[in-house]
Parts: structure tokens; sequence; C-alpha cells
């Protein structure tokens, strides 16, 4: 009786101008004619400007002679190398910098954000003035501030910042001693090659004979005592494979050891302070997420502070702190294009810069910068979705 | 104390005694939050040490020994000709209308002024919380205001004289840019987010395509493409000034991030509310526009606040494609040979400044989260 009903009442058919299906293939196609009519608007301009302007498109330019100099190379590069050497050299320098940039930002940021979480009244309060003050001003700014505000205005290099005779600071940069290896220090390396890979299976047979037996190994410990002390008996057998080459003042400048250009300098002090603020708002969120009450469970369980902490707290604060830090170290990374403003030669000022200045091929040049950050984009969130899934609560 | 102890009390009814000194009023409370440990204690001295390395050189060089008086940068110098090592505010003073309005023509500044002092006016009844129009001074302000402060920043009617927009400048184009950021992204970026929660496939590969593109590089790179390829795309003869292809470049690469504020939004409405318009027989268009969006974007107004921040600070780097913005117009007071070497002043002022317009509107996002925080 009742599917009877059904069958007859069934809605009647709308008209196929209101039929939710027809309708949504008539929109998707009104879209994407759109988007292929502006598109091919677009590509047929371009060819045509390009035409006018006699500039013959293709990646065929990467192959020709730069014959610019770059002020930072870490690998070898001169003026007659290729535009594709000079894309790598500023790859390189942007990556160096990202890199430098987030190993300090993180150390400043967890510092600040636990500092912020204090229980001392004064320390909390100091942490709060720094994130508040620096994250509201402009990074561009705190660039321009520590670049043409203070690294510029340092002494000549005759009357240098001089620590320990070691270290000298002045308006042309950073100067540090530098290691130098001699014959045998491969044998240290391998040694530190060794020793991690003995931590990687002490770790694993730790694990397995706690899980059988309950017994705890002090793996922390150990790991430490194998890292350091596998390397050091080496260094002793080596007989100290390694001097120092400090750096002394030649002529107008100084030569030798470690420099690190002001750009640099100034460019890693303002990513760092800045990002800083951000992953101390992380972090402290991170840990306000963890309940007391796990804390408090923890203890009743008998757990030792440090132990809680360890095993306990760190590892759920981190899940709600490593997607954010995973995102802020992406900004970091795409805000290292500003370099451009102070004339350190990262991607943008020799690449979309000067490459593109000197061979004019506009659209390649920046669809390769842009794909560069966009591929490290891409790399970073795929990372992100398979930490978040590894991570996931799993629920009932 | 001993008094009271000596005399005796019936069981039960001994009175409350006070609190130990220590543990009440002030010395209490530098106990507890100052001292409490060891290692407190040596947490305050360093935080101490801290303050006394900082503040008291900052206050000099800002106020006692700053140069408040005088005519010209010599007033600032030593000597020898060199900057001296203090805060010179006269240089704000000397170079004042040329931070705040560039180029623009001292005789038509008014124009400026009137629209600042317009959309003060208009925003002022959005934060008094029993204002009763609040939906219509908001259309006003996104529909109407931007086309009265374009016809009275460009001129070239009304008789009022045509002022290029290469006379821009100053905290006067900042505010352009990110004004004019905000509001044209806000559409787009609801379409953008729309059509990513669409079910349409084609639309929705398009929009996280566009969202995922933008957000993926850096502004600097978007303003090098909308300089340097825009030029490209356009037809022969065709040509845009500079100013309008940075704003479509941050107009556009803001669009992709509110998009994403949006959806935060999109996606914590249920879905019973999405049934019941439909089971109320709402079209799309009205269920999005009568029921979803405005619970939505009510709810991700302090996220559109926080873009508003980033969108603001992120406007500084128009001066790299040669747009004189408030930090532009800094950089540039440092190339006059009379002025050169005043930087730290010029910094601080500006930090200042931007400091100032992001923290007020960080703190007010803040208040909307607490406000608009109905739940448990």
């Amino acid at each position: 009786m009742s599917e009877q009903i059904l069958e007859t009442q069934k809605p009647a058919k709308p008209p196929i101008w209101n039929d939710p299906v027809y309708r949504a293939i008539f929109f998707q196609v009104l879209v994407l004619g759109g988007v292929l009519a502006l598109g091919y608007t677009l590509v047929s301009n371009t060819m045509h400007n390009l035409e006018r302007q006699g500039i013959a498109s293709g990646f065929s330019f990467m192959k020709t002679t730069a014959g610019f100099s770059i002020l930072m190379n870490l690998i070898d590069y001169t003026e007659s190398d290729s535009y594709f050497r000079a894309f790598i050299v500023s790859l390189l320098n942007t990556l160096l910098v990202a890199g430098i940039g987030v190993f300090f930002a993180t150390i400043l940021g967890f510092l600040i954000g636990v500092a912020r979480l204090s229980s001392n009244w004064l320390l909390s309060k100091m942490a709060a003035v720094y994130i508040e003050t620096l994250r509201n001003i402009p990074l561009l700014l705190q660039i321009f501030f520590w670049y043409f505000g203070v690294l510029r205005q340092l002494p000549q290099p005759k009357q240098s910042v001089n620590l320990l005779d070691s270290f000298f600071l002045n308006n042309r940069g950073l100067y540090s001693p530098a290691p130098v290896p001699q014959e045998g220090f491969a044998l240290i390396m391998w040694t530190v090659l060794a020793s991690i890979v003995i931590i990687f299976f002490m770790t694993r047979w730790a694990h397995k004979r706690q899980a059988a037996t309950g017994q705890q190994f002090h793996t922390f410990y150990a790991s430490i005592g194998i890292l350091v002390g596998l390397p050091f008996i080496a260094t002793v057998i080596g007989g100290f494979p390694m001097t120092w080459e400090y750096p002394t003042l030649q002529g107008f400048n100084y030569k030798g050891g470690l420099s690190l250009i002001p750009e640099l300098v100034s460019l890693s002090l303002a990513l760092s302070l800045y990002t800083a603020t951000f992953i101390a708002e992380i972090v402290r969120s991170g840990i306000m997420a963890v309940s007391h009450g796990q804390t408090e469970a923890s203890y009743a369980l008998g757990l030792k502070p440090g132990p809680t902490l360890r095993l306990v707290v760190i590892p759920q604060a981190l899940r709600v702190i490593i997607p954010p830090l995973t995102s802020q170290y992406l900004n970091l990374t795409k805000n290292s294009s500003l370099a451009a403003a102070i004339a350190y030669p990262d991607l943008v000022l020799v690449f979309a810069g000067t490459v593109l200045m000197q061979t004019g091929q506009a659209v390649e040049v920046i669809s390769i910068t842009m794909g560069v950050y966009l591929t490290i984009s891409l790399l970073i969130s795929a990372f992100m979705n398979w930490y978040n899934n590894k991570m996931a609560l799993v629920e009932r | 104390m001993t008094e009271q102890k000596s005399t005796t009390h019936e069981l039960g009814s001994h009175p409350d005694w006070a609190p130990p000194a220590s543990t009440i009023g002030v010395i209490g409370w530098i106990r507890a939050n100052l001292f409490s440990s060891p290692l407190n204690i040596g947490l305050t001295a360093i935080s101490l040490w801290l303050i006394y390395q900082t503040v008291p050189p900052i206050i000099s060089w800002a106020f006692i020994d700053a140069i408040w008086t005088g005519d010209s940068a010599d007033a600032c110098r030593n000597e020898g000709g060199g900057p001296k090592a203090v805060a010179c505010w006269i240089y704000i003073d000397h170079w004042f209308n040329f931070l705040m309005y560039g180029l623009y023509p001292k005789t038509e500044q008014w124009r400026i002024n009137s629209a600042y002092i317009l959309l003060i006016a208009g925003m002022i009844p959005l934060f008094i919380p029993s204002f009763k129009f609040k939906g219509w001074i908001s259309v006003f302000l996104l529909l109407v205001y931007p086309v009265i402060a374009y016809f009275l920043f460009a001129g070239g009617s009304f008789n009022l004289p045509d002022v290029e927009t290469p006379l821009w400048g100053g905290l006067f184009l900042t505010l352009v840019i990110a004004i004019t950021g905000i509001v044209v992204s806000l559409p787009i970026g609801i379409v953008l987010a729309l059509g990513r929660q669409s079910e349409m496939p084609i639309v929705r590969a398009l929009c996280v395509g566009f969202i995922e593109l933008w957000r993926g590089v850096p502004l600097i790179t978007v303003l090098f493409m909308s300089s340097v390829m825009f030029p490209l795309f356009l037809p022969e003869g065709m040509n845009f000034d500079k100013l309008i292809r940075a704003l479509v470049g941050v107009a556009l690469f803001s669009a992709a991030y509110m998009a994403e504020v949006v959806r935060g939004g999109l996606q914590a409405i249920p879905k019973g509310q999405m049934e019941a318009a439909e089971a109320l027989g709402l079209s799309f268009w009205k269920t999005m526009g009568l029921v979803i969006l405005p619970q939505a974007l009510k709810m991700v107004i302090p996220g559109i606040v926080n873009t508003f921040i980033g969108l603001f600070k992120d406007t500084t780097l128009v001066l790299i494609i040669g747009l004189f913005d408030f930090l532009g117009v800094i950089q540039a007071t440092f190339t006059n040979p009379e002025w050169g070497g005043f930087h730290t002043t010029g910094y601080v002022f500006a930090a200042f400044i931007y400091w100032c317009f992001c923290f007020s509107m960080s703190r007010y996002s803040q208040h909307l989260e607490k406000k608009l925080h109905t739940g448990h």
C-alpha cells in the first residue's frame, strides 16, 4: 500500500532548466568557457606583444652566459656561467637565509612562548611586550631598520667592533673564524655517521626490551654519550685534525675566516625576530591547549615532572603546535623574498630582477620564480597533511 | 597576635585570624609572582637586568636627550657633520606633510582630509552597539564611499583639478592601497570560498587552484608580475597606471587569503541550516545570502580584521616596485643630502605609526572574538 503511494506521489521531473544536474553542467561549462576565453585572450595578447618587442619565448635563454656577478655564492660562480647557474646560486641563497631564519626563529619563539606562560609576572609581561611590539611592525620596516639603521651605520673595517680578537663586526659584515679540516678529518665525519646508526638501532632495541620486560633504558643519556664520545675518541686518535682560520685585517677589509655580508645578517635577524613572535603565540596556545587534568593524571600515575612533560604534555602540545608552525616556516620562506629590497642576492633579486632585466623574458622568469615558491609551499603542505594524518586522534 | 592567642574561646567560636601579612597585599603579590622559588628569583633578576639595559637608554634617546627644537638639520648634527646619536624630532616636523600626503599638492590636500573625516564619521556608528542602521552604513562604506573617495582623490571632474597618481604618496597611499585591497578582496574572497565549497567539480577545481596559487607565492613576486607581466597581457596600446597594477596584484593576493578565512566560517555553519533553508524552498543564492553568509561572515569578522592587519603591513612592499607609500617616503627623505643619516629617527617614527594602526586593530579583533564567543 505505502509503496504504491510513494510510486504515485513521486515528484514530477522538473523541466530541464530547473533540474539541478543539468544546471550544474550548464554553469560549469559557462565558467570553464569564460576562463578559457580569458586565458586565450591573455595568451594571444602576450604572444602578440612579445612578437612586437622581438622577444623569442622559450627557456633556451637559461643556457646563455649570465655576464653579471653575484655578491654571495655558496657554489662556484663566475660571470661567464650560464643563467641557469645564476638561478641555482640565487635559489641556494634564498634557502640559506630561510634555513637560518627558521633555526633562530624556532629557538627564540619557543623560549619566548614559554616565558609568556611563566608564573614570573615580570618575565611574562616582558615576553608579551616583545610579541605585541614586533609583530605589529611591518617586516620590511624591520629589515630596513637593521640594514640601513644599524648595520650600515657601523664603523669602518679599521674601527671594527672586536670580540675576543676572533669575531669582527663592521659595516662590511660579520667576520668569524672558520674551521679548516686537515688530513684525517674524514674519519671524524665517519664516526659521527656511525654513531647515528648505532643510536638508531639502540633505540629500537631499548623500545623492544621495554615493551617486553618493562625495564627502562636511559636512551637519551646513552645517545648523547655515543654522539659526543665516539667522535671525540676519533679526534684524539686523529691528532686533532682541524685548525681555525682567523680573519685578519688586510688593506681595507678583513680577509680569511667566515664572512657574513650585512645583507644576510640583517635579513636573518629581522626574519627571526619577526617570525619568533608568531611562533611564540603558537607555542603558548599549544601548551595551553593541553588541559591541566593531563598533568594531574600523570602525577597521580606516579610520573615525575620530567617524564610528565616529555611523555604527556609535549606530545599533546606538539599536535596543536606543528601545523601552524609549518605554515609559519612557509611564511618565513616567502618573506625571505623581501631580500630584494636590501639587495641580498636571493631568487627574487637575482632572477626576477637582474635576469629579467637582461633578457626581457618576463613570462618565463616570473613563472619560474613563482613555480619555485609554489613548489616549496606545496612540499611543506604535503608534509603537513602527512603529519596531521599521522598525529590525528584516533577516536573510537 | 599574642593577645589573641592568650584569650580563650568557646569550642567552635574561634574568630578567623587575618592571613599572614606576607601572603596578602603588595608583599604577598611580589612574593607569589616574582620570588616564589629560586628559579623565579633568578628569572626576576635577569628580567630586571634586561629592563635596566634597554629601557633607560631608549627613554633618554627618545625623550631626554632628543632634539625637539631647531630650524634645520644642523641642530641634529655634531661639529663634524655626523648625525647625533639621539632622536631628531625636528626631522618629523620638517617632513610631516610629505610623510602624510607624499607629493599631493598642498592646496588640494583638503580633499584627502575630508575623505578621512567622512570615513571616520561613517565608522563611528559601527562601534556603537545600540546603533540600528549598521547594515546600511556598511553598504555605504563598502559601495558608495569608494566612489566618492575616488572622485575626491583623482579629481578631473566636479571642478576638482586632476591629481596624477604618481603624486600620491605617504600614509595616504598606504591607506588607499590597504582599504582598496580589503574592499575588493572581500567579495572576490566570498565567491572563491563558495566555489571551493561547491559540489561542481570544475568550479571547485578552479577555485582551489586559484587560491593555492596565490597563497603559495610571496606578495613580492605577485607585485613583480603585476608590474612586468600585466602590460604584456593587455591588448596593444592599452596601458594601466602603476598604482592600478599594484592594486590589482594586492587585491587578488589578499582575496585568496580572504577566501580561506571565509571558508572557515562556512565550514562552521551546521549542515542543518542549509537543509532547513532548502526545505523552505529558498534558492541557492537566497540560501547563501539570507541564511548562511550572514552567520558565517559574522563569525569570521576577527579573521577578516586579522587579514586586514596582514595586508596593512604588506602594503610596505609596494615601494619595491617604485610606489611611494609611507615607508617609501621615509626612504625617500634619506636621499635628501641635508637630511641623510637620520635613519633611526625615521624608522622609529614609521614603526610607531604602523604599530598604532596594527595594535589597535588586533585589540579590536580580540575584543570581537570575545564578544562573538557566545558558545560554551
